[in-house]
C-alpha cells in the first residue's frame, strides 16, 4: 500500500529540487504532446527552449521579457510572503502602462532628462493607486483580495481599451486603437546597443535585490513573514496586519506599475491594447517557481520569459498554435505544486500485514 | 412590458452559466474546499463541448463531453488539493492557468467555426403565463436543467443525510473523521460535482449562449461565480437570485445601448466587474454576517491520521 | 482469559518519526470496570486511546475484544464493536443541532426517523441525569452540556466501553460530581469505562484500577483507592523529578493594574463577551483566574494585551490609561503576555527560537534603523535558553521541534528576561511535563518576588491554590469577586465558576 506520511522535518532538498523536477516533467509532457501531434519532439523542444536564445539578439529578447516578469514577481513575492493573495499584478501593470502613457502623451513636446522619470513615476503611482483600492477593500471592508484584484484586472483592461479607443487615441493613427509614439525624451535607454534590451531589466534586478534585503535583513520583512506564517502570532506580537497588508499591496502595485511603464516607454514606445501578453498572471508562476526567493525568481523569470519567445518561435517555425505558451506555463505550475507536496510528505511503501516482531531484514523477503 | 419581458428573459439566459457554476462551487465549498479553478474548468468544458458538437453533430454528446472535461479538471485539482494537501489557493490558480492554456491550445483550430446551438423550447401551458411564461418557460433545455439542479441542491442540503454529511465535513473535518465519516471521499465527490457543473456552465456558453469558441470566452464568469457564492453566504436560494442579478448586470450595457444611451462600450463592459466588487463590499463590510454561514474549514487542507 | 474481560491489549507499539509513543503496552479492562489510564503529558495516553479507537494503527501488538482478537482500522469500526469515545476537544459540529450531531454517528436507517431519535435522546439523557434538548444547536450549549452530548451519543450507539479523555478538565467541581454519579451508574450496569486523567484525587475516588504510563511504557498498575496520591505521582514522573514547588509568602506592594467596568464584545464566531469586569493587581502578587474554558479567558487576555480594544471601561497600568494602546505600546510600558497556545500564537512553529525572540523582544535593542541585529537576537535567545534550562539543540532549532514544556519555558523566559512589570499567563502548565511545570512555577514566583504583578489564568485549581494570593473565577464573561486564597473553599470557587455570584458583589470586592 502506498502511504503518504508527514515528514518529521520538511525536506529542504525537495524545496529546491521540486522546481527542477517540475521542469523535467513539463518537458517530458511536451515531448509526448509533440509526438501525439505528429511533430518531431526533439525539433519542437529545440525550437522552444534552445533556438530562441542561441544568439545575442535572442538573449536580449529574453532579457526584454524577463524585465516585466521580474518586476511583477518581486512585488508579488512581498505579497505572498505575507499571504496577501494579490492576483492583481496584471491590473497594476496595465494601469502603470496607462498612467505612464497618459503623462507621456501630455509631455510630447518636452525634452530634458526629467521627462522619463516623471513618466515612470506616473506609472508607479498608477499601479499603487490600483493596488490601494484592493488594499482598502481588504483592510477596511473585509473583501477577499483574490476576487477584488481579479475584478480590478478586468476593469483595468477595459479602462485601457477605453483610453486607446478614446482620449489617448492617436488622431492620425488610421483608426487603430493606439496612442501616438512617445517623444524620445520619454523613452528608456537601451542597455545593449543594437538590441531592444532596455533599462527595465536593471529595474527588475534591482527589485529582486531589494526583496532579498527586505526579507533577509529588515524587521518589516520579518513581520511580513510572521503575518504570512502565523496570523495569530502576528496579532499577539502586535504586528499590525492592516499596515503590513497595505505595505505589501503598495509594493506590489509600485513594481508592477513600473513594469507597465517600462513596457510602454521601452520596446513599444506607445500605448497599445495588447501591451501585456499576461505578464501579471505569469508572474504568479514565477513567484511560486522561484520559491519566493530573490535568486529563485530571477531564474524562474528567465525560464518563463523563454516560454513566451519559445511559443512565438514554435508558431513561426512549426505552425503550432501560440497557446503552447499558456499550456507550458500551466503544466509547469501544476507539476510544481504536485512536487511541492513532497516537501512536507514522503511516500512510504507499507505492507498490508504487520508482523508483531521487529527484524532488521527487509520486510519484503519475509512476506515472500 | 414587451421590452421588460425581453430584458428579464435575457437576464435569465445571461445568469444561467453563473448559476450553474456557482451551484457547483457552493457544494464544493460546503465540503471545505475552495476551488479557484472555476475559470479553467469552465473553459475546458466550453471547448470540449464545442469541439465534440462540431465533430459529432450531437449536442447531447457535447454536453456530456463538457461535463466530463470539467470533472477531469476537478479531479486534477482534487489530486493536488485533497490528496496531496496542497495550498488550495495555489492549486486553484494553477488549475485556472492550466485550463486557460490547455483550452486555447485544444481550441486553436476551431476558432471561427460555428454550430447550431440549443434552441428554445416552450413548455406547454406554463409558457403562456404572462411575463413569467416568457422569462422562465420559453428557454432552452439547459436553463430548465439549471432550475432542476437548483431544486435538487436545495433539497439535498436541507433535507438529506448526504447534505448533513457534507456540512459536517466542511465545518470540522477532524470531528467528522472521529465520527467515522470519510472526509476525503466526501471532498472528492464535492470537488468532482463542482467540476461537472463548471463544465456544464462552459457548455452553456459555447453551445447555447454564443454557439462558438473563442479563447477566454468565459471572460471572468468563473471568478464572478466565486464572488457570488460568498455574496450568497453559501445558500442556494441566494445563489439563484444573485446569478440572475449578475446576469442583469452583464446585459445592462446592451439594454442601455438599446435605449439609445451613448456611452463607450469599453466603459459599459466594466459593469459586471464593478457590480461584483460592489456586491462584495455590500456583503463583506460586516464580517460577522459572512462568518455565520462560512464553512469553517474552508480552504484548509485535511490529512487524516495523527 | 475470563468472559468478563472486555478489552485486552498486548504489547502495543506505535512509533512516530522520531518518537516511540507506545512501547509495548499491556492493558486489561473488565466488564463494568472503571479503569484509569494515568500518565504525564507525552507519556503515550492519547496515542494509546487513538489506537483503541482506531484513529491510528499500531505498528505491533494485539487487541482482544470480548475474547476475540480484532483489528480496529477506523473509528467507524470501533463504534460498531461498541467502543465509544469522548474527546477532550469535542468532536461536535457547532452549526448542527444535538440530534443532527447524534444522527451523523448512527447508521442511516436508525437516523432516518428524526422524531424517534429525539425521543431516544430524551430517554437516554433523562435516565442518566444528563438533561438535553435534541433540537438545540450545539453552538448554544455550555461545555458541560456538550460533554453530555458526546456521552449520550456513545450510549445511543450502545457502547460497552466508554473512553473519556480528561473529561473533568472542562468542568466545575459540581459538574464533576454529577458526571461521576453518571459514570458509576453506567459501571453498575456493566459498561466499562477507560478514564484518562492526570488528576490523582479524582482517580482515587472514582476508579477501580489504574494503569500508569511513563515515556511510552507501563510503569505500574495499582488500585488507586488503596495507595496514596504521592505514590501514583511517583509512578508517573519517576524518581528524579521534583513533584511540586515550595511557594513562599508574597510581599504585596502598591496597586499596579486597575481594571474598571471592562467590557468587550467577542470578535470570534462563538466567543464570549466580557461584561463589567473589575479587579486590581498589586505589585509582587500572583492573582488567579479560575473558570471553565470559553468563559471569556481568551477575551480578557486579549483585552489586556491590546489585541482587541475594550468597548467599555478602563484599563490603567500605574495610572496610565492603556485602553487605546497597541500591543507594542503596552509592551513598552512593561506588559508581558504568555498566551494559552504556545505554538501558533506564543511562537511561530516554523521559525527558529532566535526569530521567535524577535516576536516580542524587538524592543530590547534587537532592531536598529529597521534592520535586525542578528548578533544580539542570538545572544538574547541563548540567554533565555541558558537561564531557563530550555532543552534544545540551540537557538536555531525551530519552535515546533521543542516539547511543549521546553517551548513554554522558552516563552516565559523570553518575557521574564524583559523585566516586565506585569505578566499575564494563560494556562502556562497545560500539557506540560511535571519537571517543566515546576520550573515554570518557580520562574513565575521569582518574577513575583522581583516585584512584578502576575495574573494567572488557569483551569488547574491545584495550581491556582498553590501559587496565588487571591483567586476569582470567570463565568460567561463576568468576573467573580477575588478572595484571599487562605479564606476560599473549593466549593465556593466551584459555585463562582458556575456563575453563582451577584454582579453587584463583584464590583465591591474588587479590591
Amino acid at each position: 500500500m502506498l502511504l503518504l506520511e508527514r515528514r518529521p522535518v520538511d525536506s529542504s532538498l525537495m524545496r529546491w529540487a521540486s522546481p527542477v523536477l517540475a521542469l523535467v516533467l513539463t518537458v517530458m509532457t511536451g515531448f509526448v504532446l509533440f509526438l501525439a501531434m505528429g511533430k518531431d519532439p526533439v525539433e519542437g523542444l529545440t525550437f522552444f527552449f534552445i533556438t530562441p536564445i542561441s544568439d545575442l539578439i535572442g538573449l536580449a529578447e529574453l532579457g526584454l521579457k524577463m524585465a516585466p516578469l521580474l518586476l511583477c514577481a518581486a512585488g508579488l513575492t512581498v505579497c505572498y510572503r505575507a499571504k496577501v493573495w494579490n492576483i492583481g499584478a496584471e491590473g497594476h501593470f496595465l494601469m502603470g502602462a496607462l498612467g505612464a502613457s497618459a503623462v507621456a502623451v501630455q509631455l510630447m513636446d518636452m525634452s530634458g532628462f526629467w521627462v522619463l522619470p516623471v513618466v515612470l513615476v506616473a506609472g508607479i503611482l498608477a499601479g499603487m493607486l490600483w493596488a490601494a483600492i484592493a488594499a482598502g477593500l481588504k483592510t477596511h471592508l473585509h473583501c477577499n483580495e483574490i476576487l477584488t484584484t481579479i475584478m480590478l484586472n478586468y476593469i483595468a483592461l477595459n479602462l485601457l481599451l477605453y483610453a486607446v479607443h478614446g482620449p489617448l487615441k492617436d488622431p492620425y493613427g488610421f483608426g487603430f486603437p493606439q496612442s501616438v509614439m512617445f517623444a524620445e525624451s520619454a523613452l528608456l535607454p537601451d542597455l545593449i546597443p543594437g538590441t531592444r534590451l532596455h533599462l527595465g531589466l536593471a529595474f527588475g534586478l534591482l527589485a529582486a535585490v531589494s526583496v532579498w534585503v527586505l526579507f533577509a535583513r529588515s524587521f518589516i520583512g520579518f513581520q511580513l513573514n510572521v503575518v504570512g506564517q502565523d496570523q495569530r502570532a502576528a496579532a499577539f506580537a502586535g504586528f499590525g496586519a492592516r499596515r503590513l497588508t497595505w505595505f505589501a499591496f503598495l509594493v506590489g502595485g509600485a513594481t508592477a506599475g513600473l513594469a507597465g511603464a517600462s513596457e510602454v516607454t521601452g520596446p513599444i514606445g506607445q500605448l497599445v491594447p495588447q501591451v501585456s501578453p499576461g505578464y501579471g498572471y505569469t508572474a504568479i508562476i514565477v513567484v511560486f517557481l522561484g520559491r519566493m526567493h530573490a535568486l529563485g525568481i530571477i531564474a524562474a523569470s528567465a525560464l518563463l520569459a523563454l516560454t513566451f519567445i519559445g511559443g512565438e518561435m514554435l508558431q513561426i517555425a512549426m505552425n503550432m498554435p501560440k497557446a503552447v505558451t499558456g499550456l507550458f506555463q500551466g503544466l509547469l505550475l501544476f507539476y510544481l505544486l504536485t512536487c511541492d507536496a513532497f516537501i512536507h510528505y514522503r511516500v512510504r511503501l507499507r505492507a498490508p500485514v504487520r508482523k508483531p516482531t521487529r527484524v532488521a531484514a527487509p520486510a519484503a523477503t519475509q512476506e515472500a | 412590458m414587451e421590452l421588460l419581458t425581453n430584458i428579464l428573459a435575457a437576464m435569465v439566459v445571461a445568469g444561467t452559466p453563473l448559476l450553474l457554476v456557482a451551484l457547483g462551487e457552493l457544494i464544493c465549498e460546503r465540503s471545505g474546499v475552495l476551488n479557484l479553478g472555476q475559470e479553467g474548468m469552465m473553459l475546458m468544458g466550453a471547448v470540449a463541448g464545442f469541439v465534440v458538437a462540431l465533430t459529432t453533430g450531437s449536442l447531447a454528446v457535447a454536453v456530456f463531453a463538457s461535463v466530463f472535461a470539467g470533472i477531469g479538471m476537478a479531479l486534477l485539482f482534487a489530486l493536488m488539493a485533497v490528496t496531496l494537501a496542497a495550498n488550495q489557493y495555489a492549486a486553484g490558480l494553477a488549475l485556472t492557468i492550466f485550463g486557460t492554456g490547455l483550452s486555447a491550445f485544444v481550441g486553436a483550430g476551431f476558432v471561427g467555426e460555428s454550430i447550431d446551438g440549443f434552441e428554445r423550447v416552450a413548455i406547454p401551458l406554463l409558457s403562456d403565463i404572462p411575463v413569467i411564461g416568457r422569462v422562465l418557460f420559453h428557454q432552452d433545455l439547459l436553463v430548465y436543467f439549471s432550475l432542476v439542479v437548483f431544486a435538487g441542491i436545495w433539497l439535498f442540503l436541507h433535507h438529506s443525510r448526504g447534505g448533513l454529511l457534507l456540512r459536517a465535513v466542511g465545518e470540522d473535518p477532524d470531528a467528522a473523521n472521529a465520527n467515522g465519516l470519510k472526509v476525503l471521499v466526501v471532498r472528492y465527490l464535492a470537488v468532482a460535482f463542482g467540476g461537472g457543473m463548471a463544465g456544464l456552465a462552459g457548455a452553456y456558453l459555447s453551445l447555447a449562449y454564443t454557439p462558438m469558441w473563442t479563447e477566454n470566452m468565459t471572460a471572468g464568469r468563473g471568478w464572478i461565480a466565486l464572488a457570488l457564492v460568498v455574496f450568497a453566504t453559501w445558500r442556494p436560494e441566494r445563489v439563484l437570485i444573485g446569478a440572475w442579478l449578475f446576469g442583469a448586470a452583464s446585459i445592462l450595457h446592451l439594454v442601455l445601448q438599446g435605449l439609445g444611451w451613448r456611452a463607450s462600450t469599453e466603459l459599459l463592459a466594466m459593469l459586471p466587474y464593478v457590480v461584483t466588487i460592489l456586491m462584495l463590499v455590500l456583503l463583506s463590510w460586516n464580517p460577522a454576517r459572512t462568518r455565520l454561514n462560512t464553512p469553517l474549514s474552508l480552504g484548509q487542507p485535511y490529512r487524516p491520521g495523527r | 482469559m475470563t468472559a468478563a474481560l472486555r478489552l485486552k491489549l498486548e504489547n502495543i507499539v506505535k512509533e512516530y518519526p522520531g518518537c516511540r509513543a507506545n512501547d509495548g503496552i499491556d492493558l486489561t479492562v473488565g466488564a463494568g470496570e472503571i479503569h484509569a489510564l494515568l500518565g504525564e503529558n507525552g507519556a503515550g495516553k492519547s496515542t494509546l486511546m487513538k489506537v483503541i479507537y482506531g484513529v491510528v494503527q499500531p505498528d505491533e501488538g494485539r487487541m482482544i475484544w470480548n475474547g476475540h482478537p480484532v483489528t480496529v482500522d477506523s473509528p467507524a469500526r470501533a463504534r460498531e464493536m461498541g467502543i465509544g469515545m469522548v474527546f477532550q476537544h469535542f468532536s461536535l459540529f457547532e452549526t448542527l443541532t444535538v440530534a443532527e450531531n447524534i444522527a451523523l454517528g448512527l447508521p442511516a436507517d436508525e437516523a432516518r426517523d428524526r422524531r424517534k431519535l429525539d425521543q431516544r435522546i430524551r430517554e437516554v439523557s433523562g435516565r442518566y441525569g444528563m438533561a438535553l434538548d435534541p433540537r438545540r444547536y450545539v453552538s448554544t450549549l455550555s461545555v458541560g452540556e456538550r460533554q453530555r452530548v458526546e456521552i449520550v451519543r456513545c450510549l445511543i450507539q450502545e457502547s460497552t466501553l466508554l473512553i473519556l479523555d480528561e473529561p473533568t478538565s472542562v468542568l466545575t467541581p459540581q459538574e464533576v460530581t454529577a458526571l461521576f454519579a453518571t459514570l458509576r451508574q453506567l459501571s453498575s450496569e456493566g459498561c466499562s469505562i477507560l478514564f484518562i486523567s492526570h488528576k490523582l484525587e479524582e482517580v482515587r475516588s472514582l476508579c477501580h484500577n489504574a494503569t500508569v504510563l511513563r515515556q511510552g511504557k507501563v510503569s505500574g498498575d495499582c488500585r488507586p483507592g488503596e495507595v496514596s496520591a504521592a505514590d501514583i505521582a511517583r509512578l508517573m514522573v519517576g524518581d528524579d523529578t521534583p513533584i511540586s514547588t515550595q511557594v513562599s509568602a508574597a510581599q504585596t506592594g502598591d496597586v499596579l493594574l486597575d481594571v474598571r467596568n471592562l467590557g468587550c464584545k467577542s470578535r470570534a464566531p462563538f466567543g464570549t463577551s466580557l461584561t463589567d469586569v473589575n479587579f486590581q493587581l498589586r505589585q509582587g502578587e500572583i492573582v488567579g483566574i479560575a473558570g471553565v474554558a470559553g468563559n471569556g479567558q481568551d477575551e480578557l487576555l486579549k483585552a489586556l494585551s491590546g489585541e482587541i480594544r475594550a468597548d467599555w471601561g478602563e484599563i490603567e497600568l500605574d495610572g496610565v490609561r492603556m485602553n487605546a494602546l497597541s500591543p507594542g505600546q503596552r509592551r513598552k510600558l512593561g506588559v508581558a503576555i504568555v498566551p494559552e497556545e504556545r505554538l501558533g500564537r506564543g511562537a511561530v512553529p516554523g521559525m527558529s527560537l532566535a526569530e521567535n525572540a524577535l516576536l516580542t523582544a524587538s524592543g530590547q535593542d534587537l532592531v536598529g534603523r529597521g534592520m535586525i541585529r542578528f548578533g544580539r537576537v542570538r545572544s538574547f535567545s541563548r540567554e533565555v535558553i541558558r537561564r531557563f534550562g530550555v532543552r534544545c539543540i540551540g537557538e536555531d532549532s525551530t519552535a515546533a521541534s521543542l516539547s511543549g514544556g521546553n517551548l513554554q519555558k522558552y516563552i516565559i523566559g523570553r518575557e521574564a528576561l524583559q523585566n516586565p512589570r506585569m505578566l499575564v499567563a494563560s494556562h502556562p502548565t497545560w500539557g506540560v511535563d511535571v519537571g517543566s511545570a515546576v520550573a515554570i512555577h518557580e520562574a513565575l514566583v521569582a518574577l513575583r518576588d522581583e516585584g512584578a504583578s502576575i495574573l494567572l489564568v488557569s483551569e488547574d485549581l491545584d495550581e491556582l491554590f498553590q501559587l496565588c494570593s487571591r483567586i476569582g473565577a470567570l463565568c460567561q464573561g463576568r468576573l467573580s469577586p477575588l478572595a484571599r486564597t487562605a479564606e476560599l473553599s473549593i466549593e465556593q470557587l466551584g459555585e463562582w465558576m458556575a456563575g453563582g455570584f451577584g454582579s453587584a458583589e463583584a464590583t465591591h470586592a474588587a479590591a
